[in-house]
């Protein structure tokens, strides 16, 4: 009796020193939980609401139906197409091209020359300079007729070309602005530590058994590097496709729509249209692409990323 | 820096070759990147009719410190107070961030909630979702609720740059800062509990004295992405005397003070000044810094 009494005040002070951590917790996570609601949820939610509706800042969201999905889908906004197709380019090329030199660039700093410390923060200072100031540094080394790079290529005897004002030029243009200012950064990094955390005996166990260096790198630093790939791949895919600022600064989308790309439409649509539905729409299209992109990667992922320790 | 490199016979002379072409190639790669800053810098100091010689000269023929000062005078283009709401916002997103990141960290951390951990599953789909996506309804939200209670619009003000920051800080500071907290024995907690101390002054006295470092990497991830910030005032903020630097700049960049000369060497000094607060917070945190990228990156 006594016995069970005491139990029970235990199990009663137990649920009560339970419910007293669980509102503590909740409490203390209250500030995340409260912004993801307030500043993602919600929007997130509305701005499915809005996208099927007609409305522009003054007045009421008037329910349309499907009508902007059609309007972009159907063609009859002649932009969208084009601007998705050219931000899959852009993407397409910069992710690719820009992994493959931040792990390279990562492979040489990794060799331990002496320099190494000061190196690094050359292509590292790249990347922490504000895309504004980028762009406009960039527009400046791009101008046709007195810019540094035309310069250094009448140099060589070569007739550069208008770079940012010339449509056939520009998007390339625009994505050496990028690459530089993204693969010396957080991706190298991310890179040299997974370089480093790779087990020196395995290579030595390679060597032994008479691999090159390119064996050496092609079964025994690339695998074991394959779940950074993997991390720089789906953030490199997602940063690619929200490309924005450097297009608006350097090139306004232009000319001639060169760099008009999908985020550029949907804050022309948005907020110089104001036309909230009909970007709200782009906004939905676009939260459903970079999703599947995701998916689809995280999903081809087990056929080519080794994880250390997992069983198979 | 641990090595990996498998042991060299440096006396192998096509080893040493190899290793004199990588140390070339390695060095003119950085001087390419380096490239943009100096001509940046060397363009900033030069006349305005420097600008437009071609062949053009590498150095300026007498450096023009004076542009910078300029750069501070133009009439109705306040570079000087651009860089001060720039700091000011800066500094308080930077604080919103780690303190309530931090707290919410703590939260998911150390303490059993029914529905925590699908609150974490969510935060962590939360780290790829675009900000363009919720930036029409931030925009309504931040237009339309304070219409309805106050009678006045937050468009133009810097409560849509700042508040948001106070809430969470982001996915992947709270990510960063719960992973660094379960890193930290419990028994600290449980010696300071039984000490009677209660669940605030555990994190106040213990647990954040001891996550100095991931403190550290969440403030400065911080301070860059606000300090880079462009799309948000674009967006929220309409006045030029609330600018921050990156929407003044561009402002600058299209509404010349005096249309008839031009202003490339104003537009560099403005953008060498805008770089160096992010430049400076590096060299002073490196250690912090170049341990915080791949803190983030090495778990894939």
């Amino acid at each position: 009796m006594v016995q069970t009494a005491v139990a029970q005040q235990k199990r009663v002070a137990g649920s009560r020193a339970r419910r007293q951590e669980a509102v503590a917790g909740l409490l203390w996570a209250s500030p995340w939980i409260l912004g993801f609601v307030l500043f993602t949820l919600g929007p997130v939610i509305a701005s499915l609401y809005l996208s099927f509706t007609q409305y522009t800042i003054s007045g009421v969201p008037k329910w349309i139906g499907l009508a902007n999905y059609v309007r972009a889908i159907s063609g009859a906004d002649a932009l969208f197409w084009p601007s998705l197709w050219r931000t899959f380019h852009y993407a397409l090329i910069m992710v690719p091209v820009g992994i493959s030199l931040s792990l390279l660039i990562a492979l040489a700093l990794n060799q331990q020359l002496r320099l190494t410390p000061v190196l690094r923060t050359c292509y590292f200072l790249p990347s922490l300079t504000p895309v504004v100031a980028a762009a406009l540094i960039w527009t400046w080394l791009y101008e046709p007729e007195f810019g540094p790079i035309n310069w250094l290529l009448w140099l060589v005897h070569v007739q550069g070309p208008k770079w940012l004002a010339d449509p056939s030029t520009a998007l390339n243009a625009l994505m050496v602005i990028g690459l530089w200012g993204s693969v010396g950064g957080g991706t190298m990094i991310i890179f040299l530590a997974g370089l480093q955390s790779v087990p020196p005996e395995l290579h030595e166990a390679a060597q032994i058994d008479g691999a090159g260096a390119w064996t050496r790198f092609r079964h025994v630093t690339l695998p074991m590097l394959s779940p950074t790939v993997l991390f720089n791949l789906i953030i490199g895919i997602v940063g690619a496709l929200q490309v924005f600022a450097v297009s608006i600064i350097a090139t306004n989308g232009g000319p001639d729509y060169a760099t008009w790309f999908f985020i550029v439409h949907l804050y022309q649509n948005g907020f110089q249209d104001f036309d909230m539905g009909y970007a709200s729409a782009l906004a939905w299209i676009f939260l459903v692409i970079v999703l599947a992109l995701t998916m689809i990667n995280l999903r081809l992922s087990n056929r080519w990323v080794y994880y250390e320790g997992e069983s198979k | 820096m641990s090595a990996v490199t498998v042991p060299v016979r440096s006396a192998a002379p096509p080893r040493r070759t190899g290793r004199a072409f990588l140390y070339a190639a390695v060095v003119f790669g950085a001087t390419v990147f380096m490239l943009p800053f100096l001509f940046a810098l060397s363009s900033s100091l030069k006349t305005p009719q420097e600008l437009e010689i071609f062949p053009p000269s590498l150095l300026p023929a007498i450096p023009q410190w004076q542009n910078y000062v300029t750069l501070f005078q133009l009439p109705n283009l306040p570079y000087g107070v651009w860089f001060e709401n720039s700091v000011i916002i800066t500094v308080l997103t930077t604080l919103g961030t780690t303190i309530s990141a931090s707290a919410s960290a703590y939260g998911f951390a150390r303490f059993r909630w029914p529905g925590r951990d699908a609150c974490f599953a969510i935060l962590l789909g939360t780290l790829i979702l675009p900000e363009q996506v919720v930036l029409i309804p931030k925009f309504l939200m931040f237009h339309l609720i304070p219409t309805a209670l106050f009678g006045h619009t937050l468009i133009d003000t810097w409560w849509p740059l700042i508040l948001p920051s106070w809430f969470g800080g982001g996915a992947f500071s709270v990510f960063l800062l719960r992973q660094f907290f379960l890193q930290i024995p419990r028994d600290l907690d449980e010696a300071a509990r039984i000490d009677g101390a209660g669940t605030s002054h555990i994190f106040w006295q213990i647990l954040l004295p001891l996550s100095k470092p991931a403190l550290a990497t969440v403030a400065i991830f911080a301070f860059l992405g606000n300090w880079n910030n462009f799309i948000d005032p674009l967006i929220f903020i309409t006045s030029t005397s609330r600018f921050p630097l990156s929407v003044g700049l561009r402002w600058l960049q299209q509404n010349p003070a005096d249309p008839s000369i031009p202003q490339t060497h104003l537009l560099m000094a403005g953008s060498v000044l805008m770089v160096l607060p992010p430049v400076v917070i590096f060299f002073a945190m490196q250690r912090y810094f170049i341990q915080g990228v791949a803190m983030s990156g090495i778990k894939g």
